[in-house]
């Protein structure tokens, strides 16, 4: 699936990276523990979380995830939107709770 | 630079600032990047690198970190000066942390960072004194 098209389907806003939508992403993972995303994740390319600060961007970059979704209308530091940029990672955020975001992508067919 | 000589990349990892921690590894990534190692390897040395960088400033107050690139090895020592680690084999299981809530509420503290660095390396040790601070070694073979 198209990063673009997770951005419909999660109606939601891209806060960085926008020239990256076409990339494609097969899985995603939805998780508030950097700890488990570092331990448990394979080859999901999009992340969904609750948590803002840093160390989300750092997480993913280090796991070449390329993207990720702050669900509940959580909008990340203009601080963590210019380490976004700089490694190239898309941001965007949802109003929809972490539930029915995973829900969607999954009805969706991501990951499945 | 000569054939054999060995490449080492030196970084201080601030105690003092979980903001800014990781800081390090993500440069260790692009570096691994520009020098042309496999995305494989560059992903596994950046994210064992990664969970020592963070321990050191979760539990260490910070230290040191270094990278030191051969033909055929890459190695990473990560050193403070922290309270230590007093049992180094219990510190090693999955699930075992003593992380306060407030760094659970940053995302860690799953006990998840010492088990995952040895799974990603070829090899690990790790030389731990309480009250004096611990040093962790990662060696990855560069094929
Ligand atoms: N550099 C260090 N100095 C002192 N104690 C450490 C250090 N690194 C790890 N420890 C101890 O070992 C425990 C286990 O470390 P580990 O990285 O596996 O888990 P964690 O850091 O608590 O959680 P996670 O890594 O999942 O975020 C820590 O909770 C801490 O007690
Ligand atoms: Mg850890």
């Amino acid at each position: 699936m198209e990063l673009s098209q997770v951005a419909e389907i999660l109606e939601a806003k891209v806060l960085t990276g926008s020239e990256h939508l076409d990339k494609e992403a097969h899985s995603a993972c939805g998780s508030d523990m950097m700890s488990d995303v570092l331990a448990f994740v394979k080859d999901q390319g999009i992340l969904l979380t609750g948590l803002v600060n840093s160390q989300v961007i750092r997480t993913t970059l280090m796991m070449d995830m390329g993207c990720v979704v702050f669900v509940r209308g959580k909008t990340p530091t203009e601080e963590m939107i210019e380490l976004a940029e700089n490694i190239g990672t898309v941001l965007m955020t949802t109003q929809l709770t972490m539930y029915e975001s995973c829900g969607r992508l999954y009805l969706a067919g991501l990951g499945r | 630079m000569a054939e054999n000589e060995t490449l080492n990349f030196h970084f201080d990892v601030d105690g003092n600032d979980f903001t800014s921690a990781g800081e390090a590894s993500v440069k260790v990534k692009k570096l691994m990047r520009q020098l042309g190692f496999s995305p494989e390897l560059t992903r596994r040395v950046s994210i064992a690198m990664y969970e020592g960088e963070i321990n050191m400033v979760i539990h260490a107050n910070g230290g040191t970190a270094d990278v030191y690139v051969d033909e055929d090895c890459l190695r990473v020592v990560l050193a403070d000066e922290g309270p230590g680690i007093a049992d180094v084999e219990t510190a090693m299981q999955e699930g075992y942390s003593t992380a306060p809530d407030n760094i659970r509420a940053l995302g860690f503290g799953a006990g998840m960072g010492l088990p995952n660095m040895k799974n990603y390396s070829d090899e690990m040790s790790i030389d731990s004194v309480v009250g004096k601070g611990t040093t962790i070694e990662l060696k990855f073979k560069v094929s």
